[in-house]
């Protein structure tokens, strides 16, 4: 019974606050080009929240995907502008997109070695190259963005009427949910942050996984970093500055422990869902940004401290 | 010193009274109107299997749990005690299995943890005062331990003493003591039953919590047994018959506690020779056949598990050739280790066996997902359908497969890892303590399991510290000294004394 409240606690709230939004704003909130919205607007945080609960599972955490974000748009915007020129067309927009997704899977991979192979925590490791990648950010252009007006499938066009970075981010969450589930990846992610020595005993190769994991979280942030990079039509080194706290507010929101070992895809994305409502409904509501701080900060809070009381209560014989 | 034997400490007042005690957990009856009492100046020994309802009692008079009914009577007077402060308070200190100790604080400070001596300035601390009335309290009960000395530096023998000193020093007039030998070395064991009985000369009330019916015979003045939430008998110890006492804990009779060995012993299957490892191994070399099941004796720090951590690829190796079934094997990780037919079923099934948290399918199958046709991609339901029958093979008691793992009780826990590498259908095993801190019953299956095994033709290696099990089931036993083999004994040619002797007396 208090497990099913505890996994139905983050739908539940999701579905309160859009009914009360609904009622609220009936005219601007409950529409579908509002919905859409909100959804493209979640696209960015949503795709790496989709790694970042991998990593969290595992018993990790990343720190340094803001100024991952930052420094996978200037490496891709920066290639696409090289190759193309001011006026690129779709073969180098689509070479700046690669080579973006790949500078976030190499910064990714080499998190997940030095997690790995010097066996320093990854709040320590992360920590540093939060701050290692800003400033790679910063070097590449010496501190200016880049201008990409012509990088506009990603972010802003359709297809079907849906928002390209909408289709990206279902794809994402579908194939986070199939690793997890259903490839044995997945399973050692889990194995893994619940007790390292009882997966290594039990054969698992944790280093190699971890490194897959951390590599994919990489690779999200990558892919993240060009549609930001395409909504704004423009690479930013000052691009997702404190983004790892929402990513990591929203995998939390979903359920999953920091402790390793817990956590869902389906969680996390009702958690980013969550956070984007609010934002909007906040903006809808004329409630003004310093407000929306503060009650995200409490539903993080709220979260949590329902979660733990129900489990307290399941524990109990 | 010698402290005379149980008879002759004069039957003293009735320091702890339970009656009528019962407690109920949703469906689930843990305690049924049961009566305990325990006498200052002796020590109670209560056995029983796993789930009897030994823990529930426990914790009932630690203030953990209230019970549905009953009274709870300390030196005469009634209490509730509504919670574990108000059981302190009462004069009761728990001593639990797993030691509940700040590891990196010292021994006084740990002692005094919660109650520590003010210093002259406000919000202080007087270590000086603290160091002394800790060396005070240990010479009062002539304990050698140092009041400044770290928790993390010191064996478990002495984190014991500690938690002893911590009971002492809040005035504990009953302690209880749940499973305190079962971490403990041969030595430290000794010595921990001198401290006991100390104690009890010093008019305190000992509950003795253990699985060892030996140690209850040496140490208890009077014992309990608990079956199904009910207590079944008590006795004096004096008169203690341990096949009786068995058939209580398990009602049944145990008329053979170990199988009839029948395997027939092939050829060569392992063979380790001049095996060393970082960890402390040295020149370890050994072979076992076909449908033997050989057994490992040595006291702590023979270095018994070290030997199989590098068999299994756990710990580097420094030299030595493994093969198996005439293939030379060069094992790095377990990994390789189970893809090879090794498997290992690790001593501390709760740090380096299961990940608690997960689903019990998914424990049972984690090893072995290339075993089953799944490396590429996992199929829950026929996961879940393998998970049960390799369960129900061992008849682990669960809600199913999908349970939570920390769910199961700790026999089963052990039930559920042996099924995982029953699955894994390795044909070298190596069980490390498989016994440890399951009851008599689940023994008896594990005895019955390796059996049948070595009859399947697979090769046992069996390290366990109690030697009855090793002579009643083992064809051979080795015996380890300090990280070296010091002995392979044919088990029907030697004694436990002579194994005994080998495994703790160093040779010039």
């Amino acid at each position: 019974m208090s497990k099913v409240v505890r996994q139905l606690l983050p739908f539940a709230t999701l579905a309160i606050l859009v009914a009360a939004l609904s009622a609220l704003e009936p005219d601007t909130f409950l529409t579908t080009e509002n919905f859409l919205n909100v959804l493209s607007r979640s696209s960015v945080n949503g795709i790496i929240a989709m790694g970042m609960t991998a990593v969290i599972i595992s018993g990790g955490i990343d720190l340094s995907v803001g100024s991952m974000l930052a420094l996978a748009g200037m490496v891709g915007a920066g290639v696409l502008l090289k190759v193309g020129g001011p006026a690129a067309g779709a073969g180098a927009c689509f070479l700046g997109t690669v080579v973006g997704i790949g500078a976030g899977l190499l910064c990714g991979l080499l998190n997940g070695t030095l997690i790995t192979k010097l066996k320093l925590p990854p709040f320590i490791v992360t920590l540093g190259t939060m701050s290692a990648f800003r400033g790679a950010s910063y070097i590449i252009n010496n501190s200016k963005m880049f201008d990409v007006p012509m990088y506009t499938f990603l972010g802003q066009s359709t297809l079907l009427g849906v928002p390209v970075s909408v289709l990206i981010l279902a794809i994402v969450v579908l194939f986070g949910f199939f690793v997890l589930r259903y490839t044995p990846l997945g399973r050692y992610t889990y194995a893994i942050g619940s007790n390292r020595q009882a997966a290594f005993h039990a054969g698992v190769n944790v280093d190699r996984n971890l490194i897959a994991i951390y590599s994919m979280m990489g690779a999200f942030v990558g892919l993240a970093a060009m549609i930001q990079t395409s909504r704004t039509i423009s690479a930013q080194p000052t691009a997702g500055i404190s983004l790892e706290l929402d990513i990591i507010a929203a995998v939390v929101i979903g359920g999953a422990s920091l402790a390793g070992g817990r956590g869902t895809v389906v969680g996390t994305i009702v958690g980013t869902l969550l956070i984007s409502f609010l934002r909007n409904g906040c903006t809808l509501l004329g409630i003004s940004t310093n407000i929306q701080l503060v009650v995200i900060g409490a539903i993080i809070i709220g979260a949590v401290a329902l979660d733990q009381i129900a489990r307290s209560r399941a524990d109990t014989p | 010193m010698n402290v005379g034997p149980a008879q002759t400490v004069a039957r003293r007042q009735t320091a702890l009274r339970m009656t009528g005690i019962s407690k109920r957990f949703g469906p689930v009856q843990a305690l049924c109107d049961v009566t305990f009492g325990a006498r200052a100046g002796s020590v109670h020994a209560l056995v029983g299997e796993n789930g009897a309802g030994k823990s529930t009692l426990m914790k009932i008079l630690a203030g953990v749990y209230q019970p549905d009914a009953g009274t709870i009577e300390i030196h005469g007077r009634s209490h509730t005690l509504a919670n574990p402060a108000e059981a302190i308070e009462a004069g009761v200190s728990m001593i639990y299995q797993e030691l509940d100790l700040a590891e990196h604080l010292t021994v006084a400070e740990n002692i005094f943890l919660g109650a520590e001596p003010r210093g002259r300035l406000p919000f202080t601390v007087s270590h000086h005062q603290m160091t002394a009335q800790t060396r005070q309290l240990a010479e009062r009960y002539h304990f050698d331990i140092r009041p400044d000395a770290k928790v993390e530096d010191l064996p478990t023998g002495d984190c014991q003493i500690v938690e002893i000193l911590k009971a002492l020093r809040r005035n504990a007039s009953i302690i209880v003591m749940d499973e305190p030998t079962s971490s403990l070395s041969e030595r430290e064991t000794v010595r921990l039953f001198e401290v006991v009985r100390q104690l009890r000369q010093q008019g305190l009330a000992i509950v003795y919590i253990s699985h060892r019916l030996e140690e209850v015979a040496a140490l208890a003045d009077e014992v309990s047994v608990l079956r199904d939430g009910r207590l079944v008998h008590s006795e004096p110890v004096r008169q203690l018959d341990v096949p009786r006492i068995v058939h209580h804990m398990v009602g049944r009779e145990l008329t053979d506690f170990f199988p009839q060995r029948n395997a027939t012993v092939g050829d060569v299957l392992f063979e380790v020779n001049g095996l060393s490892s970082e960890a402390g191994v040295c020149d370890v070399g050994f072979a076992i056949h076909r449908g033997e099941i050989v057994g490992m004796a040595g006291l702590v720090g023979a270095r018994r598990t070290e030997v199989a951590r590098a068999i299994f690829g756990v710990d580097p190796k420094t030299a030595g050739r493994v093969t198996l079934d005439g293939r030379e094997l060069n094992v790095t990780s377990p990994a390789e280790a189970i893809a090879c037919g090794i498997a290992l079923l690790t001593e501390d099934r709760k740090r380096t066996g299961l990940c608690l948290q997960l689903p019990c399918s998914w424990n049972i199958t984690l090893p072995n997902l290339a075993q089953i046709g799944m490396q590429r991609l996992i199929r829950p339901a026929q996961e879940h359908r393998i998970a049960a029958e390799a369960g129900a093979r061992m008849a682990v008691r669960w809600a199913g497969p999908e349970a939570p793992t920390d769910s199961l009780s700790g026999g089963n826990q052990q039930k559920l890892l042996v099924a995982r590498w029953l699955l894994a259908n390795s044909t070298f095993m190596i069980f490390d303590e498989p016994t440890r801190g399951i009851d008599v019953g689940a023994k008896a299956e594990v005895y019955g399991l390796l059996n049948r095994l070595a009859e399947q033709g697979k090769a046992i290696l069996f390290i366990s510290s109690e030697l009855p099990e090793l002579f009643g089931i083992a064809d051979r036993i080795l015996v380890m000294r300090r990280g070296r083999l010091v002995g392979n004994l044919t088990t029907k040619e030697t004694t436990p004394e002579q194994v005994m002797h080998l495994a703790a007396v160093e040779e010039n």
